[in-house]
This record gives structure tokens, C-alpha cells and sequence, in this order.
């Protein structure tokens, strides 16, 4: 197909209701709609706003220190023996991981719309690190919802919090993992309407979020694009990154959705497997679409519709949605979405440990795992680039506890 | 039959110049044969209408108080063929009060519109409230519930100015729920001076009676309320009593059905 017939083509979702096809949408309680609207008008304002987007890149090259490289990844490319393998290095970033190029904007936004109290719902504890660091660097209160078992297996994110000066409340409601800790700050939000802004960390959610956090988020994908052509003069043959609600895969696939020459390709965490009962949490692969935390999308739940807790090892994985949009993607085939397991992504962490001096995330771990096939699949003269979204220090206390090392401390 | 319960229900106490008093309970809480009793003794406790909440794992709108009766409910088994199946034993022994399903939108997703709406009119219940499932996305459910004759109710907040009313009034039926605090289920307190201005806002853009809920947890407030609106809900409050009941549910009846009595009460004598 040629660049001509792609462009008219050219791919534009959600629509005005936020629909990506059948998913996304607006599914939140009454008390809230005229906040969601509001924050959707301030959105498409600012979106269109050059002042915004000059005060966001500038946070973005002198706070957070981008652009990431692009780099070669010689020694795991040599391994597998394939297509030539980039990291796009997130892990880099101030606070150590893609999430705080979504809390810059948002916190641009919430002050744009005068909010003088933020909250935030965290697994891995990631995103809370960037809400609080944000929050810190513009003097807003800010409370973090976390899980009370994500608060047990993240203590040295939990720690960075309360030094930013966020207050996190552990939750104890249900399995006490990201989803939980989402309800109870929907909760929250419906009690404070009127000054608090929900920072929402990842690509989903109820409209307008899984649109502006994509944006907030594609400067991933727009470096990428821009750095492979002054490093290799073409475009990769596939990019690849791990999938939990999606944001940091959303920010790397989006600016190649409209070329088709690029394979895209997602890693849902399949836990203990996913022939396990409520044992994995790959949405796409293990579930179906419904409707939770405000939108409609593929998510793990039983014949009655009750969801379902799943399971990774990693907590910012562990959740049994994913953002609409990789439910549309995945429905029209443009994406395709594999999974890896628990062992699998903790021997890719390892592995990448030791050939390449970066620890990795658990999270970018299972892209990882599944990177060698795809970098074979393409073969030897391609390129793949992954997604490195996020570094491995906070899960060091997991993953020894995997090995069966013990650690002293925390 | 199903609307014209609702409207019939309302017609009969406005003419007698009271208010109605509504009950809640979460379907299986803390088990099926429970929900029944307490279901068959309402009526005769006062109880105007029934709200029965159907249990789902993530409701993001309630309190501590109704999300732990949905957890003792899930942890029981119950299914939601259940929860229609109590609808259906309530049926044949009340033929005149009034049942509205409350919940949220994935185990609807789940069964379909359709069939969940079919279902509803084949058991006998009268009207669904679905808490996530704001106007904007409820086309496809208000259809369905239209074809069988039942009511989509709709939440009317704190939050909505004249405008969103115009938006939210569009295609419900029976009656609109005021929802009285910004805020989850039976957690903060309704201020009755506050209400009365809304109340009439509502009533007046919707044209049909209004119910206040979310807020109310002593037979004085629902009398102050019962001045002011339609109906009167409460849920957390007799939810409360099946929670004090455990484990052993002892007196589980008497507790619950005499504090619907004493709620009751006061929202009939309000006037």
C-alpha cells in the first residue's frame, strides 16, 4: 500500500463522545459528568494552545530531562540473533519512568482550570512518585490512592512519596491492587467536587483521558520516529512495548498508527498463565469487553460480570482493564498483543540486567520477554524498538523475593 | 403494569398528601433467604417502593456501608439470576409496591440489554437505576427498558445546573432520584434547608416526583426531607442493622424491619 492511500485514510480517534469505535466513552456517576465535561472543554482548549504546549515541552526538556535516547541495545541484539533492537530509554526520565510526561500536563491542566487539590491512584507506585513530584514542584496538596498490597511490595516508591510531601492512603478494599485503589479515588473525587483535579495515570478512564494522556504521551513515539530517522534514515519495522492500562504503549504506538509498514506490538502480562483462572492480567487475550472506571473496554470479569482481580508480579501490570484505545486496536488488528508471564519477565529482567547494565522495570520487563521473538520474527537487518518504560530499582525487593534472596532494609 | 406501578404508587400518596418512604437493600446480603425476608416484611413495615441493589465488585459510588454488603453478598455466591429470581418470589405475594434494581453498568453489559430488560418485566420489577451510566451512554439501555415498559431512573446531583437537568431529565420515567450530597453513599448528611431549592428545580424540569436519598439516616431527617420531596430513601442506615446483626444475623428481621418502620413513620407524618 502506498503513503498516499494511508494518508487519506489517516487514522483520527476517539470521536466527540470519545469513542474509539465501541470503546472508550464517558461511564462515571452523575455527580461527576459536569466536572468530566468541564475538564473536557479546558482540554480541547488547551490542546489547542501553543502556550500550553511551550510551558509542556519546557517542563519536559529542563524538568524531566528529555528527549530520552534512542539506544542501541548491541549485546541483547546479539543474543537473539534478529533485527537490530533500540531502547527508547523512559527509564532515564526524572522520576524514572514515562508517567511523568502525563502528570507535566496534567498538572498544567489542573492549574489552567484553577484546582488547588490533586489526587491520583497508583499501582507500581510509578505514577504516584510523578503526581507527587509534580504536585511538590507546584505547591499543590496531593493525596495518593495505592493499594494496601501495592504499598507492601513498592515501599521504596511509598517512601519517595511522603519525602515529596504526598499524603498516600493505602487501600485495604478488595485485593487491595490498582483497581481498588482507582475506586477510592473515584470516591474521593465524587465527595470534593469542586477543587479537587484526578490525575488518572495511564490511557484510560472515562473521556476525555485516554485522549489527552495519549497526548501527553506521544512525545514518546514522535522522539522515536524522529531519532530512528537520524540514526538508521527509515522507520522501524516494529515497535514494541508492555501494556497494563496502556499509556507508555499508547505514547510509543500512536505516531505510527498510520504506517502500515510498522508492526505494533503489545505485551499484556499473563501472570501464572493464562490458562490460570483470574490468575494472569491480560485483558485482551484472557477477557472481554465491558464497562468499568469509566469506560467501555476489554476487561477480566466472570459469567456475571463481576470483575475479576487477576495477577502479575508486577503491580503496575496488575489491573484487570487496558485503555480503549488498545481495545480498538486490538479489535481492527492494527496492534497485536502477546503476553508473557511472571517467569518470563523476571527472566528478561535478569537477562537485561546483565547484557545491557539496565534494570529494567518488571513492567517494560514482559516487552522485553517478548522481544526476541519479534526481532527474529522481523529478522536480521530490521529494527525493533521497545518501549523501555520504567527503571527496576523499586522492584528489586520483589524480584529477590522471587529468587529467594533475602534483602535487609526496607 | 411496570411504569404505572411506580406512577400509581406515587398517585395514591400524593392524593393522601404523603410522602413515600423507600427502602434499600443489597440483593444477598449477607444471603439470598435473608433479602427475602426482609423483602416479603418491608411492605408491611411502610416501605412505599424497594430499591434493590444488585451486588458488583467495583462500585465506585458507595460508602463503606453499601460496599461491604455488596462484598458479603458476592462472597455468598449470589448471582444475578438470583437477585431476579427474589424479584419474582416478592411478586407473587406484593402485587402493588414497587421495585427498582439498583446498581452499576458492567453485569447489565454483561447479560445485554435486552435480556436484562426482558428479564426485569418477566419477574415484575419496575425500574432500574444504574449509577455509571450517565445519560450520554444510555440510549441503547433506555430502548431496551422502553420496549418492556420499565423505567430508567436517573440521578439528578448537587452538581447539575439547569442546563444538565434539561439533559438528564430527557427519557426517564417513574420518578427522578436527588441524589442530596455531593458525595458516596451513607457517608455525609443531607441538609433538608439545602434540598428544598433543588428539589423543586428537578421536579419542575423533570415534571415527574422526586426522591432524595444518599444522605438520610434518622427518622427526623426523613420526615424534614418527606416536607420538601416526594420520597424519601434510605439505604446505609438499614444496611447498617443487617451488619450488626452478623455473624449470627440474630434478630436480623426485627432490627431491620423496625427501623424501616420507625423511617417509615416519620416520612407519613411528615406533612
Amino acid at each position: 500500500m502506498n503513503d498516499a492511500v494511508l494518508r487519506s485514510n489517516a487514522y483520527s480517534q476517539p470521536d466527540a463522545k470519545g469513542r474509539f469505535g465501541e470503546f472508550g466513552g464517558l461511564y462515571v456517576p452523575e455527580t461527576l459528568m459536569p466536572l468530566v465535561l468541564e475538564l473536557n472543554e479546558a482540554w480541547q482548549v488547551a490542546r489547542n494552545d501553543p502556550a500550553f504546549w511551550s510551558e509542556y515541552h519546557s517542563l519536559l526538556k529542563f524538568f524531566v530531562g528529555r528527549p530520552s535516547p534512542l539506544y542501541f541495545a548491541e549485546r541483547l541484539t546479539e543474543h537473539f540473533g534478529g533485527a537490530k533492537i533500540y531502547f527508547k530509554r523512559e527509564e532515564l526520565n526524572h522520576t524514572g519512568a514515562h508517567k511523568i510526561n502525563n502528570c507535566i500536563g496534567q498538572v498544567l491542566m489542573a492549574k489552567r482550570m484553577g484546582r488547588t487539590r490533586i489526587i491520583a491512584e497508583t499501582g507500581a507506585g510509578q505514577h504516584g512518585v510523578a503526581s507527587a513530584t509534580v504536585c511538590a514542584r507546584f505547591d499543590l496538596p496531593c493525596i495518593v490512592y495505592m493499594g494496601a498490597l501495592d504499598v507492601e511490595r513498592q515501599k521504596p516508591n511509598v517512601f519517595r512519596m511522603k519525602l515529596l510531601g504526598t499524603e498516600v492512603v493505602p487501600v485495604i478494599n478488595g485485593n487491595g491492587t490498582l483497581k481498588d485503589a482507582m475506586n477510592e479515588a473515584l470516591r474521593d473525587w465524587v465527595t470534593n467536587v469542586h477543587d479537587t483535579y484526578y490525575m488518572i495515570g495511564t490511557a484510560a478512564g472515562m473521556h476525555p483521558y485516554p485522549e489527552m494522556v495519549r497526548e501527553f504521551q506521544t512525545v514518546i513515539g514522535k522522539e522515536t520516529r524522529q531519532q530512528i530517522l537520524e540514526l538508521e534514515g527509515r522507520l522501524p519495522d516494529a515497535v514494541i512495548a508492555a501494556v497494563g492500562g496502556g499509556s507508555n504503549a499508547i505514547g510509543m504506538f500512536h505516531p505510527f498508527i498510520d504506517d502500515e509498514s510498522v508492526k505494533i506490538v503489545g505485551v499484556e502480562a499473563a501472570g501464572h498463565g493464562l490458562d490460570v483462572y483470574n490468575g494472569h492480567a491480560a485483558s485482551l487475550n484472557g477477557g472481554r469487553p465491558g464497562v468499568l472506571h469509566g469506560n467501555r473496554t476489554y476487561l477480566l470479569q466472570d459469567d456475571d460480570g463481576q470483575i475479576l482481580e487477576g495477577h502479575s508480579i508486577s503491580a503496575g501490570l496488575d489491573y484487570p482493564g487496558i485503555g480503549p484505545e488498545h481495545a480498538y486496536l486490538f479489535d481492527i488488528g492494527r496492534a497485536k498483543y502477546v503476553t508473557a508471564t511472571d517467569q518470563d519477565a523476571l527472566e528478561a529482567f535478569a537477562l537485561t540486567s546483565k547484557l545491557e547494565g539496565i534494570i529494567p522495570a518488571l513492567e517494560s520487563s514482559h516487552a522485553i520477554a517478548r522481544v526476541g521473538d519479534l526481532a527474529k520474527e522481523v529478522g536480521k537487518g530490521g529494527i525493533v524498538v521497545l518501549n523501555l518504560s520504567g527503571r527496576g530499582d523499586k522492584d528489586i525487593f520483589t524480584v529477590a523475593k522471587a529468587m529467594g534472596e533475602t534483602m535487609g532494609g526496607m | 403494569m411496570p411504569v404505572s406501578r411506580i406512577d400509581t404508587r406515587f398517585a395514591d400518596l400524593k392524593a393522601q398528601n404523603k410522602g413515600a418512604f423507600v427502602a434499600y437493600i443489597m440483593a444477598g446480603d449477607p444471603d439470598l433467604e435473608t433479602s427475602f425476608e426482609l423483602l416479603k416484611g418491608l411492605p408491611a413495615a411502610g416501605a412505599d417502593l424497594i430499591e434493590l441493589g444488585f451486588p458488583f465488585s467495583d462500585p465506585m459510588a458507595e460508602g463503606p456501608t453499601i460496599q461491604r454488603a455488596a462484598e458479603r453478598s458476592l462472597k455468598n455466591g449470589t448471582k444475578i439470576k438470583d437477585v431476579f429470581e427474589l424479584v419474582r418470589r416478592f411478586r407473587e405475594i406484593d402485587q402493588d409496591t414497587p421495585i427498582i434494581l439498583m446498581g452499576y453498568m458492567n453485569p447489565v453489559e454483561s447479560r445485554g440489554y435486552a435480556n436484562w430488560a426482558a428479564s426485569m418485566r418477566e419477574v415484575g420489577a419496575d425500574g432500574l437505576i444504574v449509577v455509571d451510566c450517565p445519560p450520554e451512554e444510555a440510549d441503547g439501555l433506555t430502548d431496551a427498558l422502553d420496549t418492556e415498559d420499565l423505567a430508567l431512573i436517573r440521578l439528578a446531583t448537587p452538581t447539575s445546573d439547569d442546563n444538565r437537568l434539561q439533559t438528564l431529565v430527557r427519557r426517564t420515567r417513574g420518578f427522578i432520584y436527588y441524589v442530596s450530597v455531593a458525595g458516596v453513599t451513607g457517608v455525609k448528611e443531607a441538609d433538608a434547608n439545602a434540598i428544598a431549592a433543588p428539589v423543586s428545580r428537578v421536579r419542575e424540569a423533570g415534571g415527574l416526583p422526586v426522591a432524595v436519598g444518599f444522605g438520610i439516616r434518622t427518622p427526623e431527617r426523613a420526615a424534614e426531607v418527606a416536607r420538601v420531596a416526594d420520597a424519601a430513601v434510605v439505604g446505609s442506615a438499614l444496611v447498617e442493622e443487617i451488619k450488626n446483626s452478623l455473624p449470627q444475623l440474630t434478630d436480623v428481621k426485627t432490627k431491620v424491619l423496625e427501623k424501616a418502620a420507625n423511617l417509615a413513620h416519620a416520612v407519613h407524618t411528615a406533612r
